[in-house]
C-alpha cells in the first residue's frame, strides 16, 4: 500500500487497508471504492484567515496539493511559520513538504488543516532538526466532516536537537495523523503530545513511532482525548529502543474519555525494547466520566452540562498546558474551549 | 423549613426509607443518629437527589415547595447543601473555580448576577482564615491529594461560600481530630442563624457537643424510631442502639 501513489494513479488497490496490520482501525480501502478525480487549484484569495492568523507574518500555503516544496531555516535563526494545508471541494491531490532546521536554529510551526469537502488528501512532512536545534510543532485539525486525510511527519534528528509536538483535532470522516521519529539519543528530546474531541460519526487516529537509536534520548508522550455519539479514535503509539540506546527515558501515556455507548476508541501503546539501562513507561485509560464526581458537582449547583464540560476542559486543558508558546496555547484553549461548549 | 412526610425510598428492589416522617422549622438544628445501615446516608442522598434512588410513596418539601421533581443543581440552587461524608476529588479543576463557577451558576439559576471575581476572593480569603486553613491549598485542584480532615473542612468552606439555607453535615466528623472539630464546629455553628436550618447526621454523640441540636432522632430500619431533646443523644451513648434495633 502506498498512499500518494493511490492517490497519484487513481488506483484505489493501493489504499491501506485493514489488512495492514498499522492500518487495521483506519481502513482507507474499505472506505473509497475509487479515487476521487484529482483536486482543482484553488483560487488565489480565497483562502481566508487561519485559526493562528496574526501570531506570525510569515504564512505558507498548501492548497489542494501545491505549495512550497522545501523550507530552509538558517542556523541560528529563530522563526515562527504558519503552515496551512487547504484542501476544497470533493478531489483528491497529496503534496509533500520538506523543512530543513538548520544547527541551532529555532523554529515554531503553526500548522494548521482546513476544509476537506468530502476529499481525500495527503500532506507528508519530512523535517530534519540539525544538531541542537529545536523545533515546536502545534497543529490545529478543524476539517469537514466528510473529508478523508492522512498527514505524516517524518522526523530526523541530530544530536541535540529538540522536537515538541501538539496535535490538536476534531477529526474527520477517517483522519490520520502519523509522526514517525528518528532519535538519534545524544540529549536529543522529543515531545509528542495529541488531543482529540470527536463527535457524532468523526473519526481521529494520532499513530506514532519512535526509534531510539542512540544512547541518553528523552521522549515524552501525553495524549487525550473525547469520544462522544458514534464517533471513534485510535491511538497508536509505539516507542522502540534500539541496541545501544542505553540510557533512554521514554514515556507514553494515553487517556480517553468514552462519553456514549456508541463511541470507541481503540489504543496500542507498544515498547519494544532492545537495550539497556533505560527507564520506559506506558499507561493508557479509556473511561467514563464518574458519576459519582457528576453528583457531586450538581450537588454544588452545577447543572449537569456544565459540572461534565469543566471535567472536561480540565482533562484535556493538561495537554494544552505543555505547550511551550504562549500565545498559540491561547488559540489551542479557545478552539478547545469552542469545542466543548459545543458538546452535549 | 423542611418537611419530609410518609418517605419511602429504595435502592433496585431494597426497600431502604420505610415511611420516614420529619419536621425541621427554620433557625433548628436536628440531628439524627442511628445503627449503621438505618438509611441515615440514604436520606441525605434522597433529600440532594443523587441518581439510583426511587421514591415510592412520600413527599419532601423546602418552604412548602416539592424537592423530589428538582434536578440535583435545581435543589441547591433553592439552598440545599450536602456536606459529604466522603468528598470527591476533582482533578485539574483548582477549588477556587469550581466553588466560583458552582456559586454563580447557582446565582443564575436563581436569576441573581454574578458575583465579581474580586468580591469572591475576599470572602474566600476571609473564609479560609476563618477555618484556619492555608489559603493556597484553594488554588489546588479540589480535594486531590488532601487529607481526610482536610476535604471535611474544604467542605465547610465550601459550604460558608455558597451559604445554603438548608443544610446537612453527613458524618463531618468523622476523620478529624479533636481541633479539627473545633474548628470545624466553629464554623459550622457561625452559619446558625434564623433563617437557616441544619440537619446533622452522626453516627456518634461526639459532634453534638459541638454542634448543640434542638432536637434528636433516631433512625432505625429507615424509620424515625424515637425523637427527643438533645439528653437523648447522651442517653443513646450510653445505652447504644440496641433497644431501637430490636424494636424495629
Amino acid at each position: 500500500m502506498n498512499l500518494d501513489e493511490a492517490i497519484r494513479l487513481r488506483d484505489p488497490a493501493r489504499l491501506p487497508s485493514r489488512r495492514d496490520e498499522d492500518w487495521r482501525w483506519t481502513d482507507l480501502r474499505g472506505l473509497l471504492r475509487t479515487i476521487p478525480e484529482p483536486s482543482r487549484p484553488l483560487a488565489a484569495g480565497t483562502a481566508g484567515l487561519g485559526p493562528f492568523d496574526g501570531l506570525t507574518e510569515e504564512t505558507l500555503l498548501v492548497a489542494n496539493g501545491s505549495g512550497p516544496e522545501e523550507i530552509r531555516i538558517a542556523g541560528g535563526e529563530t522563526r515562527t511559520l504558519a503552515l496551512r494545508h487547504i484542501s476544497r471541494g470533493d478531489g483528491a491531490h497529496s503534496a509533500r513538504l520538506r523543512i530543513e532546521v538548520g544547527p541551532s536554529a529555532r523554529l515554531t510551526l503553526l500548522e494548521s488543516h482546513e476544509g476537506g469537502g468530502a476529499g481525500l488528501s495527503l500532506l507528508g512532512i519530512d523535517l530534519h532538526l540539525g544538531a541542537d536545534a529545536a523545533c515546536e510543532r502545534l497543529v490545529l485539525a478543524d476539517m469537514d466532516p466528510e473529508a478523508v486525510a492522512v498527514v505524516e511527519l517524518d522526523a530526523n534528528l541530530e544530536a541535540g536537537a529538540r522536537l515538541s509536538q501538539t496535535l490538536l483535532t476534531a477529526g474527520a470522516r477517517r483522519q490520520r495523523f502519523e509522526t514517525r521519529v528518528r532519535h538519534p539519543g545524544q540529549v536529543a528530546e522529543v515531545r509528542l503530545d495529541g488531543l482529540y474531541v470527536l463527535r457524532d460519526r468523526r473519526h481521529a487516529d494520532l499513530t506514532s513511532k519512535v526509534s531510539h537509536e542512540g544512547p541518553g534520548g528523552r521522549t515524552d508522550q501525553l495524549a487525550r482525548g473525547v469520544a462522544d455519539d458514534q464517533a471513534r479514535a485510535v491511538f497508536q503509539g509505539r516507542i522502540t529502543v534500539q541496541e545501544g540506546a542505553d540510557g533512554t527515558d521514554a514515556r507514553m501515556t494515553h487517556n480517553a474519555l468514552i462519553l456514549s455507548d456508541r463511541a470507541e476508541v481503540d489504543a496500542r501503546p507498544e515498547l519494544e525494547i532492545y537495550a539497556d539501562d533505560v527507564a520506559c513507561a506506558h499507561g493508557a485509560t479509556v473511561g467514563a466520566l464518574d458519576d459519582e464526581v457528576l453528583f457531586y458537582m450538581r450537588q454544588r449547583g452545577l447543572p449537569e452540562r456544565e459540572a461534565r464540560s469543566l471535567l472536561v476542559a480540565s482533562f484535556l486543558g493538561e495537554v494544552i498546558d505543555r505547550v511551550g508558546s504562549p500565545a498559540a496555547a491561547e488559540r489551542m484553549r479557545g478552539w478547545l474551549q469552542a469545542r466543548i461548549g459545543a458538546e452535549g | 423549613m423542611l418537611s419530609l412526610q410518609n418517605l419511602h425510598a429504595r435502592v433496585g428492589d431494597r426497600e431502604i426509607l420505610k415511611g420516614l416522617t420529619l419536621e425541621i422549622p427554620a433557625g433548628e438544628v436536628h440531628a439524627i443518629m442511628g445503627p449503621n445501615g438505618a438509611g441515615k446516608s440514604t436520606l441525605s442522598y434522597v433529600l440532594t437527589g443523587r441518581p439510583g434512588y426511587e421514591i415510592t410513596a412520600g413527599s419532601a418539601e423546602l418552604d412548602g415547595e416539592d424537592l423530589l421533581s428538582l434536578e440535583a443543581d435545581e435543589r441547591a440552587a433553592k439552598g440545599l447543601f450536602l456536606s459529604f461524608q466522603y468528598p470527591l476529588e476533582i482533578p485539574g479543576v483548582p477549588a477556587l473555580t469550581f466553588i466560583r463557577t458552582a456559586l454563580n451558576a447557582q446565582r443564575k439559576a436563581r436569576g441573581e448576577a454574578e458575583m465579581s471575581a474580586p468580591d469572591f476572593l475576599k470572602r474566600a480569603r476571609a473564609c479560609a482564615a476563618d477555618l484556619k486553613m492555608d489559603f493556597d491549598m484553594l488554588k489546588r485542584p479540589l480535594n486531590v491529594g488532601f487529607s481526610g480532615g482536610e476535604k471535611k473542612r474544604m467542605e465547610i468552606l465550601q459550604m460558608a461560600l455558597l451559604s445554603p439555607r438548608f443544610m446537612i453535615l453527613d458524618e463531618t466528623d468523622s476523620g478529624l481530630d479533636i481541633d479539627a472539630l473545633r474548628i470545624v464546629s466553629d464554623g459550622v455553628n457561625a452559619l446558625r442563624g434564623p433563617d437557616r436550618s441544619l440537619l446533622v447526621i452522626t453516627h456518634y454523640q461526639r459532634l453534638l457537643d459541638y454542634i448543640r441540636p434542638d432536637r434528636v432522632h433516631v433512625l432505625a430500619d429507615g424509620r424515625i424510631a424515637a425523637s427527643g431533646g438533645p439528653e437523648l443523644a447522651l442517653e443513646l451513648e450510653r445505652e447504644g442502639y440496641d433497644k431501637y434495633a430490636r424494636a424495629a
